[in-house]
């Protein structure tokens, strides 16, 4: 007990001196764990964007744009400390990047007034704006995806899955089992059968789910995994044969760390993606010359144009854009999450804006509103190329099943809005 | 000079046996308990709590659970985070299920659970001893964590697999949910740690706790004089399951808010609670406290010192964090293996004869 108190008087001049900052970013990275395959390009995209808004644009509106990053390790009591942390330097937004810490924060952003944005992760309920406030999942969310996932199939079946046989392999946890109540809504639907198959964290050792299936012989695979369970799953795949164009994952199980291993035999694996692919856009010369060659890239620097690093930027341009509209409609430059949660609740992103910041053809045109937190949920196929080493879209970027998806949000978003008595309603 | 016997008469049985003889520690104690209870209410904030306070309070009850079953009775014990995942999901399942009740009541039945739910996995320990129980309790972790995965019934359906503390209160207060006063979370933890620590305290000064060490001692013996294993392994599988069910619970409801057993609750949870039972001092409810704060507050520390002070890469810090943790455990086992616990009774003896150490 002694000793405690004896640190808190130490730590209490400590938390006396914040760091007055601009426009504040928090960055709840995990560049370590079994997940920092994954979250080091997200937060290295993430921090480098805001960097080149710095360097090359003075900031945004004038305002240098400030990213405080701490590191989760994929752990949520550490997203907790981190949140709490950072919360008293005013954050405009925040990226948990993690499922599992968003289920945390969703209360907590509500009752500190402080916009969550969950890009393709997170709870996909929150669409709803009515009820969940400062929660916003656009462009895309997991529902969309298992619904572009069984689209994707029906377009290679001239539009009947009748009789066919799908295998979700997922994760076993939060993240992993969002799309089961989708894949299965949409099974009754067109007529596949649909199995599930879970992985345990971290997922090295698949060897009999993969016999399963090599058992059961499913049409399809869909795939829900993370981290290392990306590239088991692929080397599995390729062991028995499965035909690769046949297995589908997710956006977050389609980055070149998760096919690379896997050499040849991972050739024609797809995946699906809610942003474009490649370094081939306008926006990267000017991180190659403002961010890295300044030496002012995040982390080492090496992962520009990567899958993950992309994903990364595009949040970042959202985030900013988000910013711009706060600015534009306050009249202030030092905006609050107050500004920037308003902002969020309107962004409309056009193709024309995309262009502006060197995006072209990025990612899908969406508008926000107050009923609708996660846009169209406009997601395109990409798929890997093993002997060009490199992912390439497939498809153009087609809405999700709105028709399934509604009723599933409505169903879910109202049972979160009566345990937790919140008053459905726009302000 | 100080923590002295001398001048310090007992008049009567129970000052005789009270939990601190001497008036130095006693008084002490109660000094401990008023700053705790009376000063560091009124100047938290909610960085304190959540990053500090709660984690150090709920694990400190955990390891006077674990504790006493491993350091009073020799039950060897990886199981902790899969019975506080019965405690959090007990706790959850009564939340949803009677919101009208106070949180309080919640807390001790979802205890009351995971005492049956620790006896049952206890009964394998009449057999079994050693490394043998301790992969016996590991079995009681995987099996709970898939349990929880697995039914949906213990999350309620929910489509996620997450469970989510709703808003309840205690005395009209609220304590989960996240409009909650720092204070109001931080004296509810207080009061079960409180709780826990006085009934730990004297049940292992007592009948129950002697018979504990017995068996801890040498089983043999302890049956030879009369001690029943059955109720002596039981009972402290029991009270130890009691404490953890708690902590898990108040882990999940008011620390966390949402929790996921396979995150939260995983293997990770059994380490590092019986790593603070070692690092603190088996057989030590002092030590419990002493190993939750040394490994609650360190990497904080070393967080906002190398972090926001020094200013490195956030990756660096993390990484040095686990170096520096490993290092100071393998650094205590060897130079003091009975713990925090006997450092400071060491220091207790010098400063009993401080200043004349001769």
């Amino acid at each position: 007990m002694k000793m405690k108190l004896g640190t808190m008087a130490v730590a209490a001049v400590m938390a006396a001196s914040p760091v007055m900052a601009d426009l504040v970013f928090p960055s709840l990275s995990y560049r370590t764990g079994p997940f920092a395959a994954g979250g080091i390009p997200f937060a290295d995209g993430y921090a480098d964007y805001f960097t080149l808004l710095n360097e090359r644009d003075n900031g945004i509106g004038g305002e240098l744009a400030n990213v405080i990053e701490c590191e989760t390790a994929y752990n949520t009591e550490k997203g907790v400390e981190c949140y709490e942390a950072t919360k008293s330097q005013n954050p405009l937004v925040y990226q948990p990047l993690s499922t599992g810490i968003t289920y945390q924060l969703i209360p907590k952003a509500d009752a500190d007034g402080i916009p969550l944005h969950t890009m393709g992760y997170g709870r996909t309920s929150a669409k709803n704006g009515k009820v969940f406030k400062n929660t916003f999942n656009y462009p895309v969310n997991y529902w969309d995806g298992a619904s572009a996932g069984v689209n994707h199939f029906l377009s290679l079946n001239d539009g009947s899955l009748e009789g066919k046989k799908i295998t979700l392999l997922h994760f076993n946890g939060a993240y992993g089992k969002e799309p089961i109540p989708t894949l299965t809504a949409l099974s009754e639907k067109h007529g596949f059968s649909l199995n599930t198959i879970a992985v345990d964290y971290p997922g090295q050792e698949q060897k009999s789910q993969w016999l399963q299936i090599r058992r059961e012989k499913p049409d399809y695979v869909l795939f829900w995994g993370w981290g290392v369970m990306n590239q088991v799953a692929v080397q599995e795949a390729a062991n028995i044969r499965f035909p690769m164009e046949n297995f589908m994952g997710i956006w977050w199980s389609g980055s070149e760390n998760d096919v690379l291993p896997a050499g040849d035999s991972a050739n024609g694996y797809k995946a699906l993606a809610f942003h474009n692919v490649g370094a081939d856009f306008p926006v990267f010369d000017d991180i190659r010359k403002y961010v890295v060659d300044a030496g002012k890239a995040a982390g080492a620097g090496d992962q520009v144009g990567t899958v993950l690093y992309n994903r990364g930027l595009y949040a970042a341009f959202l985030a900013a854009e988000a910013a711009k509209d706060a600015q534009a409609a306050s009249g202030v430059s030092d905006i609050t999450a107050a500004h920037m949660r308003d902002a969020m609740e309107a962004l409309n992103i056009t193709e024309a804006r995309m262009a502006a910041a060197g995006l072209p053809n990025f990612g899908p045109e969406f508008q926000v509103t107050c009923e609708n937190h996660g846009g169209r949920g406009d997601v395109a196929v990409a798929q890997w190329d093993a002997s060009a080493k490199s992912w390439s879209l497939i498809t153009e970027f087609a809405p999700a099943d709105a028709s399934v998806l509604n009723p599933l949000i409505e169903a879910d978003s109202a049972a979160y809005a009566a345990e937790n008595n919140i008053k459905e309603g726009c302000k | 000079m100080f923590y002295r016997e001398a001048g310090d008469f007992s008049t009567s049985y129970p000052e005789d046996s009270q939990t601190f003889p001497i008036r130095f520690d006693r008084y002490r104690y109660y000094l401990v308990l008023f700053v705790a209870i009376f000063v560091i209410p009124f100047t938290i904030n909610d960085y304190w709590v959540n990053s500090i306070f709660l984690p150090f309070l709920i694990y400190a009850i955990a390891a006077i659970g674990l504790n006493i079953l491993v350091g009073y009775c020799g039950q060897v014990s990886l199981g902790t985070g899969g019975f506080m995942a019965v405690g959090a999901y007990a706790c959850y399942k009564l939340m949803t299920s009677f919101p009208e009740v106070s949180m309080l009541i919640h807390v001790l039945i979802a205890g009351l659970i995971t005492a049956g739910v620790g006896v049952l996995f206890g009964l394998p320990s009449l057999r079994i001893k050693g490394f043998y129980l301790a992969v016996a309790t590991l079995a009681a972790q995987f099996f709970l964590v898939w349990l929880f995965n697995r039914v949906p019934w213990f999350y309620n359906y929910s489509a996620s697999g997450q469970i989510s503390a709703p808003e309840r209160t205690v005395f009209g207060i609220e304590i989960t949910g996240p409009n909650t006063e720092a204070w109001a979370t931080y004296l509810f933890c207080l009061a079960f740690v409180i709780f826990s620590a006085v009934i730990a305290r004297n049940l292992t000064r007592g009948a129950f706790g002697r018979k504990w060490m017995a068996i801890r001692d040498m089983d043999i013996a302890a049956e030879i004089i009369g001690v029943n294993p059955l109720m002596a392994k039981l009972s402290a599988f029991a009270v130890s399951s009691f404490f953890i069910g708690i902590s898990g619970a108040l882990f999940f409801a008011v620390y966390l808010g949402a929790a996921e057993a396979g995150d939260a609750f995983s293997i990770q949870k059994s380490f590092i609670v019986l790593f603070m039972v070692i690092i603190g001092g088996l057989g030590s409810i002092f030590g419990s406290f002493a190993g939750a704060a040394f490994l609650v507050v360190l990497p904080v520390a070393l967080k906002l010192v190398g972090v926001d002070w020094i200013g490195w890469p956030t990756d660096i810090v993390a990484h040095l964090n686990l170096v520096v943790v490993g290092a100071l455990i393998i650094i205590f086992l060897i130079m003091e293996p009975h713990g925090l616990a006997q450092l400071w009774r060491v220091t207790k003896e010098k400063l009993r004869l401080w200043p004349f150490p001769h």
